[in-house]
């Protein structure tokens, strides 16, 4: 087992959430604020993989909305193990950031040009 | 009373698993609370490498290199390019304010109490797994059992590239 | 990484003597070729401009880049006014260490049978570390951003802009090209691509994936100059624009660790590149399952002839070739080698099928 118990994992990650609200609730700037936005979804991760490490898989699939011809051990070895969901859910997690973080530098680069500043409380209009 | 703390001090590991987690909570602070943009920017580099260094002693050894290959290869320097992309060259004083600190801080606060009440308070179902290496299963998860969202992913992430290709792309000169 | 992915060898330890003797040993290497590569480039340019080069300090010159370096140290250093004074101290740093990093993941040369324990000649072992690699190489791109930032200079700004997006964009490239490998080898273990180059086909030609893979070796290659700033791609520095590019202000050991840096990218990349297409420490004719320690030795060998083969040509194409204009480099990495990396992938599926 690693070093430390589940608890100091999630405990690093509450440490990150709470981090990550306070920069996006106080930060003016939306870089500063797409910062805090990846603090969270770090701290979410953390966590998907310490529960994936330390806490009890399901024996089988589960229900799904997709039937699997096979269920049990063999599942397992053709679906991957059940235990390995939460490291899954972090890569998934990870694509979606990058995917996040392109458009909304897109979007900061948009507002630096039309408004000249990228303050996310000077940002009140609707149209360009 | 060290049993009780949850980590076992006698390997020399753990102290390098309090290394990494002082700087990940330590530079998850500078990228709050610092007042200079690119500080906060490089202190946000040295938590990505943090979290890095946590998944490792997980054992997920492909969400630690993905962390490093994503986060602070791709996502980072996106930002780092946000940073410097909109702000003048010559513009020592980074704008960075924090506004209402004082009730940031006591939202945040109250969140962290609160789950870290959850985290210690709730009796967690552990259970002995001895570590196995991680990539083969993830493959294998990825085309099997979580085959609809991983392509759903592939289309988002296709989605994602025009989108900002078309957002940050210079608006042509209207006739 | 995480202890479970060692490869279980009988009496593992956590620690063991030999293992911290391959990592010294490799840190060693890495550090020892560096000096005798900017030996190398300056004589390689000198024969090919038709010069002497460095040839007074030591024989052939060799002591060249010691008197180098001394003097470098003894340069005043500078750190401009405006200034941000400790990410300007930090860059060079961060630049180095990425660099120097990256050949932890190479295995050098065939595993080594001492004292009944099997030796690995690799440092970061295990099969995510063609994943590390490619993360250590974007890595490089801070160590230019925040020096070029913390310069406060127009030119230096610039060069580190347009240096983290080559770096970027053809990072995207460089992993394309390598997950046709991976498919031909059905392998992301760098020792598993390696053990699946050796072989020959006819009784003389060896099975390296340069001869499966040809279109990813050349993806692979172009992309590693344009990662490591190497002419045709060193757009960042480009003296002709930018006066120096990110290193215009640096001076003294400041400005050699950037130096080092390139040198030490320039050989991770090459030791990658043999690794993934040349066969890496392998040989035709090998004898297989061979564990002496002669024979490791031997293949260390092999694989840094192919590897000083590659530096040569690396150096050549340096002061052959003329630089691209920046656009044109955008267009080579998103318009010719993604699509040409992604046609070739799907190729590649289509033969594994058929």
């Amino acid at each position: 087992m690693p070093v430390a118990n589940l608890e100091w994992f999630l405990l690093i990650g509450a440490f990150l959430f709470a981090t990550g609200v306070f920069t996006i609730l106080t930060r003016k700037n939306a870089v500063s604020v797409l910062m805090g936005v990846e603090l969270v979804l770090n701290s979410a991760n953390i966590n998907l993989v310490a529960f994936s490490r330390f806490v009890r898989s399901p024996a089988t699939l589960g229900p799904t909305s997709i039937e699997f011809p096979l269920q049990g051990e063999a599942a397992h070895h053709v679906y991957g193990a059940a235990w390995i969901g939460g490291n899954v859910f972090a890569a998934f997690v990870i694509i979606l950031a990058a995917a996040e973080a392109a458009v909304a530098l897109a979007i900061i680069l948009g507002i630096y040009r039309n408004l000249g500043d990228v303050d996310v409380d000077e940002v009140t209009a609707m149209k360009g | 009373m060290i049993a009780a703390l949850g980590i076992r001090l006698g390997d020399p590991a753990a102290y390098v698993f309090l290394a990494f987690a002082a700087m990940t909570c330590g530079s998850a602070l500078i990228v709050a609370a610092s007042r200079n943009i690119v500080y906060s920017a490089y202190a946000l580099l040295l938590t990505f490498f943090g979290v890095a260094g946590l998944y490792a002693f997980l054992d997920a050894d492909f969400i630690a290199a993905a962390q490093l290959l994503v986060y602070v290869g791709g996502i980072l320097v996106l930002i780092l390019f946000g940073v410097m992309l909109t702000h003048k060259i010559r513009d020592i004083n980074l704008s960075n304010e924090t506004t209402n600190p004082i009730i940031g801080a006591a939202i945040a606060g109250f969140i962290f109490l609160a789950l870290a009440y959850v985290s210690i308070y709730t009796k967690w179902d552990v259970v002995e797994r001895t570590a196995s290496p991680t990539t083969g299963e993830i493959g294998k998860a990825f085309v099997g059992k979580y085959l609809l969202p991983f392509e759903a992913s592939s289309v988002l992430l296709l989605g994602a590239l025009i989108g900002a290709a078309y957002l940050a792309r210079r608006e042509k000169e209207k006739p | 990484m995480g202890r479970g992915n060692r490869p279980v060898v009988k009496g593992d330890k956590a620690i063991r003597f030999w293992d911290i003797a391959v990592v010294i040993g490799v840190f060693a290497v890495v550090m020892q070729i560096v000096p005798l590569l900017v030996w190398a480039e300056r004589r390689i340019s000198a024969l090919i401009q038709d010069r002497v080069g460095p040839n007074r300090v030591g024989p052939f010159g060799l002591f060249q880049p010691l008197a180098d370096a001394i003097k470098l140290l003894f340069k005043e250093d500078v750190i401009p006014d405006g200034a941000d004074r400790f990410l300007f101290v930090l860059a060079p740093a961060l630049a180095f260490f990425p660099a120097a990093m990256t050949a932890t993941v190479i295995p050098f040369g065939a595993p080594m049978l001492i004292g009944g324990e099997m030796l690995q000649l690799q440092v970061c072992r295990g099969n995510v570390g063609m994943m590390l690699f490619m993360a250590l190489t974007g890595l490089s791109v801070y160590g230019i951003a925040f020096g070029g930032w913390a310069s406060n200079n127009k030119y230096a700004m610039l060069g580190s802009l347009r240096a983290s997006a080559q770096v970027l964009s053809y990072e995207i490239a460089m992993g394309i090209a390598l997950v046709s490998v991976f498919m031909t080898s059905q392998s992301v273990d760098l020792n598993t691509i390696v053990a699946d180059q050796t072989g020959t086909w006819m009784g003389f030609v060896p099975k390296w994936n340069v001869l499966k893979q040809p279109l990813a070796f050349v993806i692979f290659f172009i992309a590693a100059f344009a990662e490591t700033n190497r002419l045709p791609f060193d757009l960042a520095e480009c003296e002709a624009e930018l006066v120096g590019g990110y290193h215009t202000e640096y001076s003294s050991m400041k400005f050699s660790l950037f130096f080092l840096a390139e040198y030490a990218a320039m050989f991770s990349s090459c030791c990658m590149i043999t690794t993934l297409f040349l066969g890496g420490w392998s040989f035709p004719g090998m004898p297989a399952g061979e564990t002496g320690k002669l024979f490791s030795l031997l293949t260390v060998a092999v694989f840094f002839t192919k590897v000083a083969v590659l530096l040569f040509f690396f150096i050549v194409v340096r002061w052959t070739l003329p630089r691209f204009r920046f656009d044109q480099l955008m267009h080579l990495g998103w318009k010719t080698l993604i699509p040409l990396g992604l046609a070739n992938i799907a190729a590649t599926g289509v033969a594994a099928q058929l």
